[in-house]
Order: C-alpha cells, then structure tokens, then sequence
C-alpha cells in the first residue's frame, strides 16, 4: 500500500528442497518437533507473523464488509449481510467505466512508455567504458528517485504553472499562449507518466546493469573475433541475457495494472482534471475515508485487487508457457 | 596491405564510432533533461521573486537573495514537521530493523521446518491485500488514531526488504559458522546477535536507508491517520504549502504593510525555497549512500 523499499522485484521462489528429508507426518506434528529443536527460530518470526497477521491478513478477514452493510458500532460481524449489492451499485453507477477507463489508461500509458526506458538507458550506460563519465550519468538520474511524491508533485505544479511557470516560460519564447496544464484534464496522463519516467528510470536501470555485468565476458570475446559491431553484440549477447529479468518485471508490472500509484494521482487531482484523473483507487478514498460508505469502498477495493490477482496469474502463465520464466 | 578482414574491421569500426557518438548524444540528453528542472528550482528559490514572476530565471539564479529561506526558516510549522518526521523515521526504522533482521534470520536457516509455510503466507501479501478501509477500520479499532503509533505500525514490515535481508544471510553466513557456533553452545539468537548481525553491515546501512527513505517521505498515512496538526509530519506539511498553497500565516506576520501582489510573488518563492528544503537530508546524504542503495537492489535481484 505504501511505498517502502524498491519496488518488490524478482526471488520470491520458495526453497522447496530442504524439507524433504523430513518424515511424512501431518505438517503441524513435524512442527511440534521442531518447535523443541527450534524454538529461538520460532521466537525471531513471532513479531513478523504478528504483524502479517494483524496488519495484513486481518485485513482480508475484514474485506468480508464488502458483502455486508457495515455500521462502525456493530464490527465486521454483526453487520448485515447484503451480497453483492454493493458490487452491483459500483457497476451500474455513472463513474464506473471513467474508473476503469482511466485507471487502465494512466497504466497502460505507464507500461508502454515506462517499461523499456529503464532497459534501454542501461544497454546504453552499459556500452560507456569512460568510467567517471558512467558513475556521473548513474548518480544525476537515480537522485530522482529519492524525491517525495508531494515534493514531486509540488515541483511538477510549481513548474507547469500557468502564469510564472517555467514550462510556460519555453511556450511563450517559442510564441504560445501560457497552458494551465494541470487544469487541463488532456494534460493529466501525460505528466503521470512522464514524471514517473523522469523520476524512476534511472533507478530501474539499476536492475538491467546488474543483469548485465552477470553476462559471461567469453560470450563478449567470442563476438569481437567473429568481427560483431557494437550494435549486433548488444541485439544477440545484452538482450537474450536481460531477458529473463525484464519477464519478472513485466509479470509484477501486470499484476498491478489495476492499481496505479494512488498517492501520486491524488495529489495531482483538482476539480477540473478530474474527468481523467479520477482511478479506482482514488474513488475508493473519497466513498470511503471521506464520505464513509466503508462496505461501498470496500467492495470496489476488492474488486480492483480481485481483477489485478487474476492478471497476474494469467501474465505469469503465459510467461511461463512463453518463456519458462515466471514468478512461481 | 590491405586484406579483407582488415577492411571488415575498419567498417566495424566505424560503425562503433557512429554508435558511440549516438550514445554519448542520447545519455548527453537523459542527464541534461534530468538535472535541468532541479538545477531550475535551486535557483529560483534563491533569486528575487520579481525574476521569478517575470520569468527571466532560465537556469542560473538572477538577483540573488535568501528572501524566501528567511521566511521559510522563521516558519514554525515547517520546523515542527521536520522534528516530527525525523522522530517518525528513527522510530519507524529502529523498529522495522528489529523485525526484519529476526525474521530473515529465522527464514534463511535451512534447518527451521516451517520456513516454507511463513514465506509462503508472507509472499502472498505482496500479491493480495485486504485494502485501504479495512486497513483504515483495523488501526481506528486498535485505538492508534492520532498516535505515533499509526505512523510506525502499518508499515512496521516490508516484505521486500525481508526478501533481499534473508537472501544476503543465505549468501554471506556460511553454514560451517553456524555449525561451530552451535557445537560451541552458542543458540540461534546469540548467534544472530553476536556474530550474525557484525557481518551483516552491508545489508543493516541498506535497510535503514531504505525504510528510512520510505518513513521520511511518507505523507499518506499521516493524511488518513493523523487529525491532529501538532502530529503532522513534513511531507503533510509541504502538501499544504505545495499543493494546496496555503500560505502559513506567520510567514507573513511582523510585516507592517505587504500588498498582496508583492505576497504572492513571494508565496510562490517560498514554494521553491520549501522544495529545497525538503530535499536537502537526501541531497546531502545521497552521494555518500549510493553505493549502499544499488547493492540492495543487487542482493534482491539474486536468486536465493
């Protein structure tokens, strides 16, 4: 929900191979023995499973309100059971297809334009063998990435505003009329997207290059004595080796489609781009933090989690029928 | 003598050439239009609001003055902002490092039979979650509204960082050590903390740089959680300024006449001033931990 660390990249394989040595007994009597072997282990993940289960899976327990008419002093129990009447209200009411038109949008626009740049700066940085020059061009485009969205944002309005903004200083030099451009709802997804790109490429590049200096330098050597040009060493040699990360990556970015950077988009929103700012995840605050139709807010939150769930699924069983690379 | 193989070389070369010039131009490019906006609000903050309303500002400052930082820097909320997410990030990372480091240390043993069973249970979290009101109903139930609490809490664990933390532990501690501990009667938890933790340096400056960061520039738990303005962090406080240009009022008080022209001129200074001013922990620090940050996201992208 938050974004803290990087973005969740790669390895989330589980090590299946160690337990096999273990009897077939049901799995909490194994436990029971270990517990006596292990205990300190069980101690050291006590906090973790409390968090997880009290920050997260509790949480899921209570996405059950999006069936029910939840009223504050009743809990998630005793509320009314509804079924999918809120489900029903969400999808014949009049923002629905905005919803889903701008959230798929903003996303898709994100995809196609924010999903090859970071692999494209890091073929490039990679072919720099002035080293100073490299380690520059790395230090000026990951400091972005370190920028609060509201600071982000605030430099985005600061610089794009209509009067003495630097944006409409170039328009009016270059004889325009000064655009209002965060008024303007044509402007929104544009600027999303590419303060995303500004922001972010440099950092996700971080992950190809790394890719990149795990390829085998005899696979480099075997192409300057068949006489390669840069270019066909990067198109046979850095592409195939990228590839298999650049599928994780596609399978996550998938899987979150639905669910496009909420803090940013709020806090880019006003009144007038609304019609093309306004996503999922933005409606579900407004019904539900500040209008409190929890159970209403709710049911469009687990919807949209529901619809992204299921594309990553399927993403990852193409990747993995396509590719043999996938997530699991 | 000229032989075939030669010519091929030359017109290999060449074409390196011609690729290496493009390169150049195209990373020429990236850097400028990176660096360019925030070499722009660096110095317009510090040139003269006049400069800045007339648009005369194009990359170096004109009519340099401190106007806006002055203003700024006699501003109390700013200031109590910045004590308050310093005091949220310390918290919130002492916290998320206790966490993170037990349980990547429990998950990375090979021989702690339910290791499967949590990474299971915890990786489905990053894939599904109950959503922003449960969430909301949870913390409001459990009492943490308008405390630190809420602050630190929801965020107490990221499972990436739990990932890339089990990962260096599964590639850096040696199973042999872990063996000789034991046999010298050492346990888990004063192995994790006397020789464990000591050899782990690289991986604790990651974590603590990337919660940290995190913690730092959260705003929107503060915005849903936090009512109270005393408790509002910087970044809620920049909202304000930034986004809903509210100028605070005691930016402008022990002024005898300002006009409002003149105010505004200067509000918007202030708002480049506050960009700066936000940004300058990381700034500074930035250089000096990027090395740390780059090796996370390479212990992450190991395959474990």
């Amino acid at each position: 929900m938050t974004g803290f660390g990087a973005a969740p990249i790669v390895d989330i394989k589980v090590d299946l191979t160690s337990t096999k040595d273990r009897e077939r007994r049901p799995f909490l009597s194994n436990v029971k023995i270990d517990l006596t072997k292990n205990y300190e282990l069980y101690l050291l993940i006590v906090p973790a499973l409390i968090y997880f289960l009290l920050f997260q899976y509790y949480p899921m327990y209570g996405v059950q309100i999006a069936f029910r008419d939840f009223i504050p002093t009743k809990g998630f129990w005793k509320s009314e059971w509804v079924g999918f009447e809120h489900f029903q209200r969400f999808f014949r009411s009049y923002h629905f297809w905005i919803l889903i038109k701008n959230t798929l949008g903003i996303s898709v626009f994100q995809l196609i334009v924010g999903f090859p740049m970071p692999i494209v700066l890091a073929l490039m940085l990679n072919e720099v063998r002035h080293k100073g020059l490299k380690k520059f061009v790395q230090t000026v485009t990951y400091a972005p990435h370190f920028i609060s969205v509201v600071v982000l944002v605030g430099m985005l309005i600061t610089v794009l505003a209509p009067r003495n903004g630097l944006a409409n200083q170039f328009v009016r030099l270059f004889g325009g009329k000064s655009i209002n451009f965060m008024a303007k709802p044509a402007w929104f997804k544009p600027l999303y997207v590419l303060s995303g790109v500004w922001q972010h490429t440099g950092w996700s590049a971080i992950i190809y290059l790394a890719a990149l200096s795990g390829i085998s330098p005899t696979l480099y050597e075997a192409a300057k004595m068949d006489g390669a040009t840069k270019l066909q060493k990067i198109w046979h040699i850095d592409i195939p080796g990228i590839l298999p990360t650049a599928i994780i990556l596609l399978i996550l970015n998938c899987g979150r489609i639905m669910s496009v950077g909420f803090q940013k988009v709020f806090l880019m929103q006003n009144d007038l781009n609304m019609i093309s700012s306004n996503v999922i995840s933005t409606y579900v605050y407004r019904s539900g933090l500040l209008r409190a139709e929890f159970s209403f807010a709710t049911a469009v939150g687990l919807f949209n989690a529901i619809i992204n769930f299921i594309l990553l699924l399927c993403v990852n069983a193409v990747a993995k029928r396509a590719s043999e690379t996938s997530l699991w | 003598m000229v032989t075939a193989r030669s010519l091929s070389r030359i017109k290999q070369t060449g074409k390196d050439q011609a690729f290496d010039v493009l390169n150049y131009l195209f990373l020429g490019i990236v850097t400028i239009s990176v660096l360019y906006p925030l070499i722009y609000v660096m110095s317009a903050s510090v040139s003269s609001p006049e400069a800045v309303y007339q648009g005369r500002v194009w990359l170096l400052p004109v009519d340099f003055t401190l106007e806006g930082y002055r203003r700024i820097f006699h501003n109390t909320s700013i200031w109590r902002g910045y004590r308050n997410s310093i005091y949220y990030t310390v918290l919130g990372t002492t916290i998320n490092l206790v966490m993170t480091l037990a349980a990547a240390y429990a998950l990375s043993r090979k021989e702690f039979y339910a290791r499967k069973f949590f990474t299971v249970i915890f990786v489905f979290t990053m894939f599904f979650s109950g959503g922003l009101i449960p969430t909301y109903l949870l913390v409001k139930s459990l009492g943490l509204l308008d405390s630190v609490w809420a602050m630190v809490l929801p965020n107490a664990l990221a499972m990436w960082n739990l990932i890339i933390t089990r990962t260096y532990f599964q590639t850096n501690i040696p199973d042999d050590l872990r063996d000789a501990a034991l046999i010298d009667g050492c346990g888990n938890i004063k192995f994790l903390v006397r020789i464990v933790i000591p050899l782990s340096k690289p991986i604790i400056a990651v974590l603590i740089l990337f919660y940290g960061v995190g913690h730092w520039n959260e705003y929107f738990n503060a915005l849903i959680y936090l009512s109270d303005r005393e408790m509002h962090p910087l970044q809620l406080v920049l909202r304000g300024i930034l986004i809903q240009s509210q100028m605070v009022e005691d930016m402008f008080s022990g002024e005898t006449v300002v006009e409002l022209a003149q105010m505004q001129k200067i509000a918007e200074l202030i708002k480049y001033g506050v960009i700066i001013v936000a940004s300058v922990p990381l700034l500074v620090l930035y250089p000096f931990l990027q090395r740390y940050f780059v090796k996370g996201i390479i212990i992450g992208s190991l395959k474990g």
